[in-house]
């Protein structure tokens, strides 16, 4: 009797460390068997691709930062070249341009982008079709097109809307900041709209109404209900379009007129060290760069993961 | 009465007022003065810039660009979307994210590593100068930076969409002795050959509009570069060069709008998802 318990608990308790006792995460398989073919073939060539046009490329940028050459003989020459380029009165005008334009244009996308997402999904009328799929049209385009046509848009030399502007209020837009911003809202646009139109289908119409039943005004459900509830899609997707602007290069060459100090961006001062043949210095711009699309990639993660937190705790 | 879940009439005027002004200044304005400036001095200057020699050499060489890159990067797009979902490995979430990494990359960037590692002090550069082998400022370089730049469009289409469509019908199609070609041909092909389309369609558009990272790699050498650096050395020349520069920058519009249609036409029939739209 005795013996049958004591196997009937260690039955029990072999039941119940099941779970616990598979093995660390580390002696586990790295991969779980499946019957389907083609995964070294497939995972093989995607992983040689990666590093052929990706990785690899990447990692000699980095490298280029530490390499000593005829010019900067040892390491610490290299890397106080770098830091010298990086610090550079000039780079850090072109930073302040490129990342502040980048945010207004973000939060103007955000603004506008808000909108448009909102009046697609709530409102209907005619050529509401037509305006969504015009949205993506910045995706589609390419950057050279657009530049060309807005400098020219904008220009004060007969620009179909930049003359007035001139002639009315004295406004300059094109080979000023003004164009670059201009540029920037236009290529961000899709992002914050596409990001937003899911998460404001989505809503839940039950919360609105009993919101309106407490006796809350339209404002206030807007203020205290809907936006609350789109705030991360909104904060990804104007992070994604400030992603976007910081690294753009092609329609702000046109209509910026590239003046160093005044209208350079980051991009424009890395072609021009390599026209120098200062291969550190350009290097050491695109880490620059490099890092500050890592801290937007990685402030998207937390807005994302902010928001699952949330979700769960509430 | 107002639906307590609508807006007031006014707020809906106001705000569809807004979003159609911010369209027409910023997408439909710039569509038009494309068209109206490339045909400002008739059809037969239009026809005779298109003609021009570096016109054609520029089209020649984009196109010979496109001709590379989107079948290597569908090729891959397949490949990636194939290995992710349909096993389970570790390092999985570390190799979509790794895909994704030339999204966030400026083209500039994207067009410097191969400078660093091909031009005349790059990492090869000594090496390929004996061997007279040129990369950067020729065809190679620009295939690598257009390449690197247009990487994750086709696998980051297909990879939601197989993800949807799971694994059961492949391992079906197994147990009834089917081999690896039959399985991929007969049965995963058709049910992502629009998502597959989608992603080259996209994957062309910015191949032949790519500008910041083949401006690094093809430099300004005239006859060697494609439409938007050509579009760019027209407006920057002085001899009647804006029209030019236009009338090039319509092809290029021609092919977005092209692009676009097509894109929309299949996001609205359901047969892929929109890929602006992140997670």
């Amino acid at each position: 009797m005795n013996a049958v318990a004591t196997e009937v608990k260690r039955a029990e308790t072999l039941v119940s460390m099941d779970s616990v006792a598979r093995p660390s995460r580390f002696l586990r398989p790295w991969r779980r068997k499946h019957i389907l073919p083609g995964f070294y073939l497939t995972l093989g060539f995607t992983i040689f691709y990666l590093s052929a046009i990706v990785l690899i490329p990447l990692l000699a940028l980095l490298l280029k930062t530490v390499t000593p050459n005829a010019d900067y003989p040892d390491f610490l020459k290299v890397v106080r070249h770098v830091w010298d380029v990086a610090t550079d009165v000039r780079s850090l005008d072109s930073y302040r341009l490129s990342f502040g334009l980048s945010f207004a244009a973000a939060l103007l996308n955000g603004f506008f982008g808000f909108i448009a997402a909102w009046t697609l999904v709530r409102y209907s009328f005619p050529g509401k079709k037509i305006v969504d799929a015009l949205v993506d049209l910045p995706f589609a385009m390419p950057t050279s097109v657009a530049g060309l046509a807005l400098t020219q848009i904008f220009s004060t030399h007969g620009g179909y809307i930049g003359q007035y502007l001139f002639e009315w209020f004295g406004w300059r837009v094109s080979y000023t900041p003004w164009g670059i911003l201009v540029a920037l809202t236009f290529i961000g646009f899709p992002f914050v709209v596409r990001t937003l139109q899911p998460v404001m289908a989505g809503l839940a119409a039950e919360a609105e109404e009993a919101a309106a039943c407490l006796g809350a005004n339209r404002w206030q459900t807007f203020w205290r209900v809907i936006l609350p509830a789109v705030r991360p899609a909104l904060l990804t997707g104007v992070m994604l379009a400030f992603g976007r602007a910081v690294g753009e290069y092609g329609s702000i060459v046109f209509i910026s007129g590239n003046m160093p100090y005044l209208t350079e961006i980051t991009p424009h001062l890395i072609i021009m060290k390599l026209e120098e043949y200062d291969y550190i210095g350009a290097a050491g711009l695109g880490l620059v760069m490099l890092l500050m699309s890592f801290f937007i990639v990685a402030g998207v993660n937390l807005i994302q993961y902010f928001a699952a937190w949330r979700r769960r705790m509430a | 009465m107002r639906r307590a879940t609508s807006d007031p009439k006014p707020m809906r005027y106001l705000l569809i007022g807004l979003v159609f002004a911010f369209i027409t200044v910023f997408l439909i304005f710039p569509v038009v003065v494309i068209m109206l400036e490339a045909l400002r001095n008739g059809l037969g200057f239009y026809w005779e810039s298109l003609s021009a020699t570096h016109s054609l050499t520029a089209i020649r060489l984009t196109l010979l660009v496109a001709l590379a890159v989107v079948p290597m990067n569908t090729l891959f797009g397949i490949s990636a979307a194939w290995a992710v979902t349909h096993f389970q490995f570790r390092g999985k979430a570390l190799l979509i994210s790794l895909i994704e990494i030339p999204l966030w990359v400026s083209p500039v960037v994207g067009g410097l590593v191969f400078a660093l590692i091909f031009g005349k002090l790059g990492w090869l550069g000594g090496w390929l100068e004996t061997h007279q082998i040129q990369i950067l400022f020729a065809y190679p370089g620009i295939v690598l930076g257009t390449a690197f730049v247009t990487f994750p469009f086709v696998a980051r289409g297909l990879i939601p969409l197989m993800q949807s469509q799971g694994s059961a019908e492949e391992e079906a199609a197994l147990t009834l002795g089917a081999n690896s070609w039959q399985l991929f041909w007969r049965v995963t092909f058709p049910k992502i050959k629009w998502g597959v389309l989608y992603g080259m369609i996209l994957c062309n558009a910015r191949a032949m509009g790519e500008f910041g990272a083949v401006s690094v790699v093809a430099g300004s050498i005239q006859d060697r570069i494609t439409i938007p650096l050509q579009i760019e050395q027209y407006y920057l020349g002085l001899d009647q060069g804006l029209p030019r520069a236009f009338a090039l920058a319509s092809i290029l519009l021609f092919l977005s709008l092209v692009t676009l249609a097509i894109k929309v036409g299949l996001e609205w029939r359901r047969l892929a998802p929109n890929i602006v739209r992140p997670h």
